[in-house]
């Protein structure tokens, strides 16, 4: 059992997500990170996709009721054992009675605590993760409140001190690129309006949650047109469609946003190109005020891409068995 | 309304590396919603590897898959294939559900919070619904009314948040009802508020931010994440791609008994299993419609 003492500014418990029910509205959800996720699980010996904690910009505060193998991985927010500090992407031992506290971030966004035997709340539609704008699995259907008592499960667990090899690390930068398949209703900017959002450096707002990312720039000029029944009048309306997660919408053809694993499933805005799988994992990183490209690649790219992101999580599990 | 429109192609295009998104049509209709209906149906029904996510909407549909498990030209050719096979859609035949879901128009509860909104409304001087009928043509709320709860609505899609769904009235064009959203989102909207926004009704599943105009609301629940109702015992959404919706106007008494009903755990949403086949429809909607709304009776 953990018993939380502060919660942090955001904290939830998040697995890999859960599948086959965004048709009525409800998301994957998961670790927004979930390279960091599996990264946590496996250095404390869980199985990949094992329910964590989700931490965002500012740490909680847990205190331990067992013993227990931790390790926290992610954004740069160093962790402290009785305000002793321990390493980031290595796994250390906590005792009964133990506080577990965090250091400012200093990069990235959103950390990873895992325990060894997983956070073991109970499973809702095939997941552990929080969907808290439909109240939904994690602890309750929210975030972590003062007073929360978090169950742990009863895994075999991994002795503590392995460690994440410097190169499978994530760089956590300011200045990031986000590598995109264009498409969905693209057809609807005009040739410069494409440009401005390819050639611009955009700036993640404060909007930026596990549904959004807002950001910054440039408006994104559209062709004219006229508008189809059922759309609405504005020329980023479209009659309400489905969103794929990583799709960029453009409300009002200003201030994109980045629909990441907690999206509203479908609605009345233009998409213009959707984020690749493997990169949610770098808008997941992103802080308020980080400077975003977006790079253009087509399917085959995409796929490389995929490949690439594979080949690493499979390094990381061999680094990180036995 | 008779006729089946003519069926342009299908637009296809890449979301990523996991998603397709189909477009059928630009505009709304029923015949572009029906088709999604139809080949998604299609889709679940040969389910190959690989296929996570079947996602119908209005008038489009995506899929969400496995590219490491169904090579992606693969599924491309195979929804090209459903497209022509389903055609225009109206051999379609649908087994599904007509629901009464009853409405409080004018409660206290949505015209207190449309209150608050004026602000970001296109005619701040009325409440949404008066608005609503005055652009629609009626003369009265009332008129506007029993034109709103006259006719079945399609549900033509589920999402936005869990369980909440679009409508689309089964009337012809000339009869449908249009209202803009508002012109800034609202940051609150009561669970459970019928809204109405574009060419859709809708039924807030959860309190939240809301850019429809508010209408009405529904003691009945659509969405019980805790599963403890009884029209929840087999999950926890009550509304189904292609159920078709009846509202039933109440007034505040009848409201007040259902609620108690609700929560007393014994209220039940009146729910009647129905064919639809979209050819006798389409023949004489009126006529039909009125057949369809006799299981509820």
């Amino acid at each position: 059992m953990i018993e939380v003492l502060k919660p942090g500014l955001s904290t939830t418990v998040q697995d890999a997500g859960r599948t086959g029910y965004y048709h009525l509205g409800i998301p994957p959800s998961g670790a927004l990170d979930q390279y960091s996720l599996r990264a946590a699980n496996l250095l404390v010996g869980n199985a990949a996709g094992a329910a964590a904690l989700e931490v965002v910009y500012m740490g909680p505060e847990l205190a331990f009721t067992a013993d227990a193998v931790v390790a926290v991985t992610g954004a740069s927010m160093v962790p402290k054992v009785n305000g002793e500090e321990r390493p980031n992407w290595e796994s250390f031992p906590v005792s009964a009675g133990d506080v577990l506290g965090f250091a400012y971030l200093t990069a990235g966004a959103r950390a990873y605590i895992a325990v060894s035997g997983g956070i073991d709340v109970p499973e809702v539609l095939g997941s552990r993760s929080t969907y808290a704008l439909g109240a939904l699995g994690g602890l309750s259907g929210r975030p972590l409140a003062a007073g929360d008592r978090l169950p742990v499960g009863s895994g075999p667990g991994a002795a503590p001190g392995r460690s994440v090899p410097a190169d499978l690390r994530p760089n956590l930068a300011k200045d990031v690129e986000v590598r995109v398949v264009m498409g969905l209703y693209d057809h609807r900017l005009s040739e410069a309006g494409r440009t401005a959002f390819l050639d611009s450096t955009w700036d993640l707002t404060p909007v930026a949650d596990r549904i959004g990312f807002r950001y910054a720039g440039p408006e994104l000029e559209t062709v004219p047109r006229e508008p189809p029944f059922g759309a609405g009048q504005d020329p980023s309306n479209i009659v309400d469609a489905p969103y794929p997660i990583g799709s960029i919408q453009v409300p009002g053809s200003v201030e994109p946003i980045i629909l990441h694993r907690d999206a509203v499933s479908g609605g009345g805005y233009m998409m213009i190109a959707t984020v690749l799988s493997g990169d949610l994992d770098v808008v997941a990183q992103s802080a308020p005020k980080t400077r975003t490209r977006f790079v253009e690649v087509d399917l085959d790219g995409a796929l490389a891409a995929r490949s690439d992101y594979r080949k690493r999580t499979r390094r990381l599990a061999e680094a990180l068995e036995g | 309304m008779t006729a089946m429109a003519e069926v342009t192609p299908a637009r296809y295009s890449w979301g990523g590396d996991e998603f397709v998104f189909v477009e059928l049509a630009e505009e709304m209709s029923l015949q572009a919603n029906f088709r999604a209906m139809a080949i998604t149906k299609k889709l679940s029904d040969a389910r190959p590897d690989g296929v996570l996510e079947i996602c119908p909407a209005n008038a489009s549909y995506q899929v969400r898959f496995d590219p490491d498990v169904l090579d992606p030209h693969e599924l491309l050719a195979l929804l090209k294939d459903l497209e022509q096979q389903v055609g225009d859609a109206h051999e379609l035949a649908l087994s599904t559900r007509v629901l009464e879901i009853p409405v409080l128009y004018r409660d206290p509860w949505t015209t207190e919070t449309l209150m608050r909104f004026r602000d970001r409304h296109q005619d701040p001087s009325a409440t949404d619904i008066e608005y609503a009928a005055r652009i629609n043509g009626y003369s009265s709320v009332d008129d506007f009314i029993a034109a709103h709860s006259g006719s079945p609505w399609f549900t033509s899609m589920v999402g936005f948040v869990a369980g909440l769904p679009f409508l689309f009235q089964m009337v012809p064009r000339e009869r449908q009802i249009i209202v803009p959203k508002y012109l800034r989102p609202r940051t609150d909207t009561p669970k459970q508020t019928v809204g109405y926004g574009g060419c859709f009704a809708c039924i807030y599943s959860v309190r939240g931010a809301g850019g429809y105009q508010m209408l009405g609301i529904t003691p009945a629940p659509i969405y019980d994440p805790t599963q403890t109702l009884p029209d929840f015992t087999d999950f926890m959404v009550l509304f189904r791609p292609a159920d078709i919706v009846k509202f039933a106007p109440i007034d505040s008494d009848r409201y007040d008994e259902l609620l108690a009903e609700v929560e007393a755990g014994t209220f039940h949403v009146t729910a009647r299993p129905v064919e639809f086949h979209l050819q006798s429809f389409l023949d004489d909607p009126d006529g039909y419609n009125a057949r369809l709304l006799e299981v509820l009776k």
